[in-house]
Formats: structure tokens, C-alpha cells, sequence
């Protein structure tokens, strides 16, 4: 349950400051990247418009990026979900009889949990972005999807590279430890087989796709390896090559308020010798595409935008959400993909809407996560004291006499929002004051004081 | 023109002073306002819980209280907003939801949206006022409501690029002595979030927290708002922490040694 991660959370106050100012700088570092761009607003409009536009029309796109790719030389598969995506990735390692390959940073890997899958089955997987790598060393899912280990200080990075690499103990010099994991990769690199990379674009006219890394090491991997692998949502898809302009000028500011990615690699066909795949993933967006109130959330182009400016996520740490996406998009996403599970995710937010003004590609977050509370309830996923109380409420509160009635024995209307009790057991009193009670309410007080009058 | 004052159910029942300074100042600008007496509720505490689907009763009652007004206005702006938005409840949620218990008068709910106003909005962009014989001379904090700022547009947002205005500031600016202080972070939630305050606990208490943190070091005597549910934490908030600084109603300090 995300509260109650979110209260261990909140154990370490000063932990929980210093997270949420990690991401408030990125924040505001987005804000000074979209203000050097006049034209910021309409571009989002662009975006979100090509975006609508593409989803309406997916099928077609998709074939088309097929054709291309398959023109270009790139083999392309089709996963209906998580397990035949990894079981595709595995079949390409096996056929080679490959055991070792790099991975750059790609959701969709940790959406379907294919790094535990190949483990199993004996392949090393070595993931090469380093936030990814560090979280990697400490067997822990990342906390964000763009600053993967963002919920670590550097003397944490420092005790686990100390344990696997082989750094000083005690040693958290950003610099030092960098080059040591450079080092590390480095040989990782050199030793794979193979090499998986995300996809941000597919370009469907091209059949090529671009990936952004800031680090490189997508085009480490993939220029090193023997085969390349790229998988995508297939969302990922853009009509045109013209469309990048578009894009490419959004995700770089909106993520971490640079001008651009320092990376943004297109890959077009394979080398000579080499060997492409373009492995194209459905994984429950075909659900979500048939949900016409959450069908846009499939506009997202993973900037993370909405994570950063989230004051709950920022107070709460990406693990509270329990889901490989976490933050505002992954609250929308994640009931898609197994509502039971995600049935507490669309209340981990105060609907505050700051979300939906940073996303480059305009969803309309706050009130997707509004419209899922709907549907989880509906679905039956919330608790019978929930329901029995929601059910009290509306009871009184549709009855103006009931209404009245039940706020003279004491201003009690608000006893269904628990504040009453001045006990442990009141949320609300834990660690916040009572209202005070005031002598009469304002229809009291209106009654004595202007109705008469209004009669007179 | 007749004004309907709507309000709120928490504000009836544990701040009718913001009420009373209302009523009083829209008197004082020579409006004509009726306050319905069976009023309860906008439905918003069932609807955010994701129960939107048995407001229909609430909303029933809300529009047959205030049938017959050329304005509904209220001191807040996340009970106009959700009343705006789900008044009646949206055609797609409905027919997604068929099970929904009572059906919405739809043409009247449509007419009700349109006369809609939190009160800022009100004061500035239908009685056009551009000053106020109001003084209060004290150092304040805006705190900036999200439903208020975001999704019913009284003041541009942070995030977003494009001409700074505000509302509600032009209204406190028009307070004589008011001292208007500049937040770190000027429109960052404070963690209210309706249920959220209870089943968040710990993130909703975070939040608040650094909310009134940050008015603290600018030396506020005043936080104020235009959402007396958000200035109801911060101010829980502020007691706890055995603070000497008050909230109030946007409202109060507008109406506040206002001459008739």
C-alpha cells in the first residue's frame, strides 16, 4: 500500500527534505529550460496533437514502421505481452548460444521483468546506465524512470561500490566513483554478446528509431555487440522523421531541463555483420487504448516531468508506488495493468494538477487519476468501512434536515472525514490540531441574523 | 442580479466567519444575496473517494437550491471547481457507471455550471472591481489552492510559460497596509487533498508542513487563501507547533474595517 511505504518513508524527516529537494532542482531546472522557449505552450499542443493523432491511427503506423524496418534489415517481432517479449529476447540469445549482454535504460524491460527471467535461465544481464547499474548492484527496482537511483545519497552509492567493485571504503567523491563504475562497464561492454537498447522514437516512414541516453552507453552497447536489440511499447511509434523536431526539443527540457539529450542516436539498419531486432510490445496497451477516458495516457513519451513536480512522489519515493513506472503516470498506467493490485495508487495523490502542466504531450493526468478512483471503486476494490461510510455521508449530506440535525448535536458533519476524535486513532490529530468549534454554523447564524429580516 | 452564496459544508459548520465576511462583502458591493437554507454539500467528498456515482442526490439537492439565481457564488474555489466539472456527472462516467443510483435534471445542472463562481473570480471578472475600502495592516502569506489556481484559472501557474497574473493577489492588493510576502515555492500544494489528509497521513502532514515552513520564514502574522480546507491544515498545522500565526479567509481580510 503506497500510504504506508510512503509513512516508512517518512520516517527519516531529514532524508524526505533532502529527497524532495534532489527533485524540486530538477524541477525548477525544467522550468528555466521552458521558459528560454517561447513557443513552449504550442509545442505541447503539437505534441500532444501528433500523439492523438498517431494513437487514432496506431495500426496503421505500426505496420508501416514494420514495412521500413523490415526494408532496412531490421527483424521485426511482436510481443502480445511481458512473458512473449522475454521469451523472444531469450530465443535470439539462445539461437546464438549467447551468455552475456548489456542492457541501456529501457522501461518496458523493467515493466515485463526480464532481467529476473534471463537471470533464471542463465543469461548475465548487465544494466549500463548508471543510476540503473547502482540499483542494479543493490537488487532494488529503480525509483524513477529517468533518475533511476534518485533515492540514493552518494555515501550509499559509495558502500555499494565499495562491496562490488571494489572501491575504498568509505569513498563517495562522485568523480572517483563514476570512473570506477566507467571502469566496470567498460569491460562489461567489451565482454557481451549482445546488446539491448529502449526505444524513444520509431519512425514510421523511416522504419528507423532514435534512443536518448545522456550517458552514452546505448551506443556503447549497441556499436560493440554483435546483435542489437531494441524493444518498444508500441506507442513509441511517431509518424514522421520531421516529428523528432517536435519531440526531441520537449523530452530533454521537460526531463531534466536540458536543451537537449546529450545522446540522441538513430539507428536506421544494421552495420555490416550485424544483427537488428525490433521487438514491438503490446503488454495491456491495446486495455488501455480501448479505455477511451485513459487511451491518452499513451501519449507519454517517459520524460518524468510529472514525477519531479509530484509533491506526494517527492515526499514518498518511487518505491511507494510499488510499480516499475511510479509517480502521477505510473498512478495512470498501473491500474491497466492489474487494477487489484494498483487499486491504491489513484489515492496517492491530492489532485493538485501540477502533473498535468508539466507533461510535454498534455495528458490530462489529475483527472485520469480522478476518473481510476472512479473505476477502482466501481470495479469493487475498495474497502466495505469505505464504502459504508462514503454511503453515510452522501446520506446526510443529500438531506438539508439531516444535514442540520446532525450538525447541532455538535457539528458533527465532519465526523465523516475523521476529524472528531482528539485520540491516536484520528489521523487527522496525529500530528495536526482540531478546528476549533464555533458556536453556530453560518446557516445558524444567517438564520438569526438575516432571515427575520428578509421576512420583516 | 440575484447572487446565491453557496456554502461549503466544512466552512458552515467549523469557519462561518469566512461565510459571514462573504455575505457581508458582497452586500457591501451592492449585490442583492440570497443564502438558500437547505443547502448541504457539493458532492466533492464522495466524488474524490471515487464514488462520484452516488452524488446524485447531493447534486440533486444542490440544484434545486439554487434554481433561479443569475449567480451562485462561493468562498471556494475546489467546491466550485468540482461543481463545474461534475455537475452533472460526465456523460462518459455516467454511461460507464450505468448503476449510478439517482439521474440528473441534465438541462438545469448545465445552466447551473454556467453562473458558477468562486469568489475571486467574481470580484474581478463580473463586478470588475478594482478597489476595496478595506485595511489591514499585517504581513501575509497567499496560499495559492491548486483547484482554485490550476483548473479554474485564477492566477498563472509555475509550471506553465506565459504572463504571470493573479487574482486573488490583485484583490489583497487592493488591502491598505496589507504586506504581501514572496513564497519560495508559490503554488506548491499543501497536502489537504480532501481524504488524502487522513489516508496519506504522513505525505499529507509532510506537505503541510513544509507549506508553512516556508510562509514561517518569511515572517507571515497571516497565511490566507482562497480555500478555508487547505487553511484548515496549515492552520492544524500551525497550532500543533505551538505557532503564534493565523489563517484566514481570503474573504475575512477583503471584508476586513470595509465601511458601508
Amino acid at each position: 500500500m503506497h500510504a504506508t511505504l510512503a509513512e516508512t518513508f517518512n520516517l527519516d524527516e531529514s532524508r524526505v527534505d533532502w529527497h524532495d529537494g534532489a527533485l524540486w532542482f530538477v524541477r525548477q531546472k525544467r522550468d528555466r529550460a521552458a521558459s528560454q522557449v517561447p513557443e513552449w505552450e504550442s509545442l505541447r499542443d503539437l505534441a500532444s496533437q501528433i500523439k492523438n493523432h498517431t494513437l487514432a491511427r496506431l495500426d496503421t503506423y505500426l505496420l508501416e514502421l514494420e514495412e521500413k524496418a523490415q526494408q532496412n534489415g531490421i527483424r521485426v517481432h511482436w510481443a502480445a505481452d511481458a512473458e512473449e517479449h522475454n521469451r523472444i529476447i531469450l530465443g535470439i540469445m539462445q539461437e546464438h548460444g549467447f551468455r552475456k549482454m548489456v542492457k541501456s535504460k529501457s522501461m518496458l524491460t523493467e515493466e515485463c521483468h526480464l532481467n529476473p527471467f534471463l537471470e533464471k535461465n542463465g543469461i548475465e544481464v548487465i544494466d549500463t546506465d548508471l543510476g540503473e547499474r547502482i540499483v542494479q548492484l543493490r537488487h532494488e527496482p529503480p525509483s524513477h524512470i529517468v533518475l533511476p537511483a534518485i533515492h540514493l545519497k552518494k555515501q550509499e552509492v559509495g558502500d555499494t561500490f565499495h562491496e562490488h567493485l571494489g572501491t575504498e571504503a568509505g569513498a563517495s567523491d562522485p568523480q572517483y566513483l563514476t570512473e570506477a563504475a566507467r571502469q566496470h562497464l567498460r569491460e562489461k561492454f567489451i565482454a557481451a554478446d549482445l546488446a539491448i537498447t529502449g526505444v524513444n522514437f520509431a519512425v514510421a516512414e523511416t522504419g528507423g528509431f532514435v534512443v536518448c541516453t545522456n550517458e552514452g552507453n546505448a551506443d556503447m552497447g549497441a556499436h560493440l555487440a554483435r546483435v542489437h536489440i531494441a524493444c518498444m511499447g508500441f506507442e513509441k511509434v511517431i509518424p514522421k522523421a520531421e516529428h523528432l523536431g517536435v519531440f526531441l526539443r520537449l523530452l530533454a527540457r521537460s526531463a531534466t531541463g536540458q536543451p537537449i539529450t546529450t545522446y540522441s542516436s538513430h539507428f536506421q539498419k544494421p552495420r555490416a555483420g550485424q544483427e537488428m531486432h525490433l521487438v514491438i510490445v503490446d503488454n495491456g496497451r491495446s486495455a488501455q487504448l480501448g479505455r477511451s477516458e485513459f487511451r491518452n495516457s499513451l501519449k507519454c513519451i517517459r520524460c518524468g516531468a510529472c514525477i519531479n513536480t509530484c509533491p506526494v512522489y517527492r515526499r514518498s519515493g518511487g518505491h511507494s508506488y510499488h510499480n516499475a513506472v511510479s509517480g502521477p503516470i505510473g498512478i495512470i498506467l498501473a491500474p491497466n495493468l492489474d487494477m487489484k493490485k494498483n487499486a491504491d495508487l489513484p489515492f496517492a495523490s491530492t489532485l493538485c494538477g501540477s502533473c498535468t502542466n508539466v507533461c510535454p504531450v498534455k495528458i490530462d493526468i489529475h483527472d485520469q487519476i480522478w476518473r481510476w478512483r472512479q473505476t477502482v471503486t466501481a470495479a469493487g476494490y475498495s474497502g466495505f468501512f469505505k464504502r459504508l461510510g462514503i454511503k453515510a455521508m452522501q446520506m446526510v449530506l443529500s438531506n438539508p434536515r439531516l444535514y442540520r440535525f446532525a450538525g447541532k448535536t455538535g457539528r458533527l458533519v465532519l465526523r465523516f472525514f475523521p476529524f472528531l476524535l482528539k485520540n491516536g486513532l484520528n489521523p487527522w490529530y496525529k500530528n495536526r490540531e482540531m478546528p476549533e468549534v464555533p458556536g453556530m454554523s453560518f446557516g445558524e447564524w444567517h438564520r438569526k441574523n438575516r432571515t427575520k429580516q428578509e421576512a420583516s | 442580479m440575484k447572487i446565491g452564496l453557496f456554502i461549503p459544508c466544512y466552512v458552515d459548520q467549523f469557519y462561518p466567519q469566512a461565510g459571514i465576511a462573504t455575505l457581508e462583502l458582497l452586500e457591501k458591493l451592492g449585490c442583492e444575496v440570497g443564502y438558500p437554507p437547505d443547502q448541504t454539500c457539493c458532492g466533492q467528498p464522495m466524488a474524490n473517494a471515487g464514488f462520484a456515482r452516488w452524488t446524485g442526490a447531493c447534486d440533486a439537492n444542490f440544484l434545486h437550491n439554487f434554481e433561479g439565481y443569475d449567480y451562485i457564488v462561493s468562498p471556494s474555489g475546489s467546491c466550485i471547481l468540482h461543481l463545474k466539472e461534475h455537475l452533472p456527472v460526465p456523460a462518459a462516467l455516467a454511461a460507464e457507471h450505468a448503476h449510478r443510483e439517482a439521474t440528473l435534471p441534465g438541462e438545469s445542472a448545465a445552466k447551473a455550471a454556467g453562473t458558477l463562481f468562486e469568489l475571486c473570480e467574481f470580484l474581478i471578472d463580473v463586478l470588475k472591481i478594482n478597489q476595496l475600502d478595506s485595511s489591514f495592516p499585517h504581513r501575509v502569506g497567499l496560499h495559492v489552492s491548486c483547484h482554485g489556481q490550476r483548473m479554474l484559472g485564477l492566477s498563472s501557474m509555475s509550471e506553465q510559460v506565459g504572463e504571470s497574473f493573479s487574482k486573488p493577489r490583485a484583490l489583497l492588493q487592493m488591502v491598505r497596509g496589507l504586506e504581501l510576502v514572496e513564497l519560495d515555492r508559490p503554488d506548491e500544494c499543501c497536502g489537504f487533498g480532501g481524504t488524502f489528509c487522513v489516508t496519506e497521513e504522513a505525505v499529507s502532514v509532510k506537505m503541510g508542513k513544509d507549506r508553512v515552513a516556508d510562509h514561517l520564514s518569511k515572517k507571515v502574522e497571516y497565511i490566507t487563501g482562497g480555500d478555508m480546507s487547505c487553511l484548515m491544515h496549515l492552520e492544524g498545522i500551525l497550532k500543533r507547533q505551538g505557532s503564534g500565526v493565523r489563517v484566514m479567509h481570503l474573504a475575512e481580510i477583503l471584508n476586513f474595517g470595509t465601511r458601508i
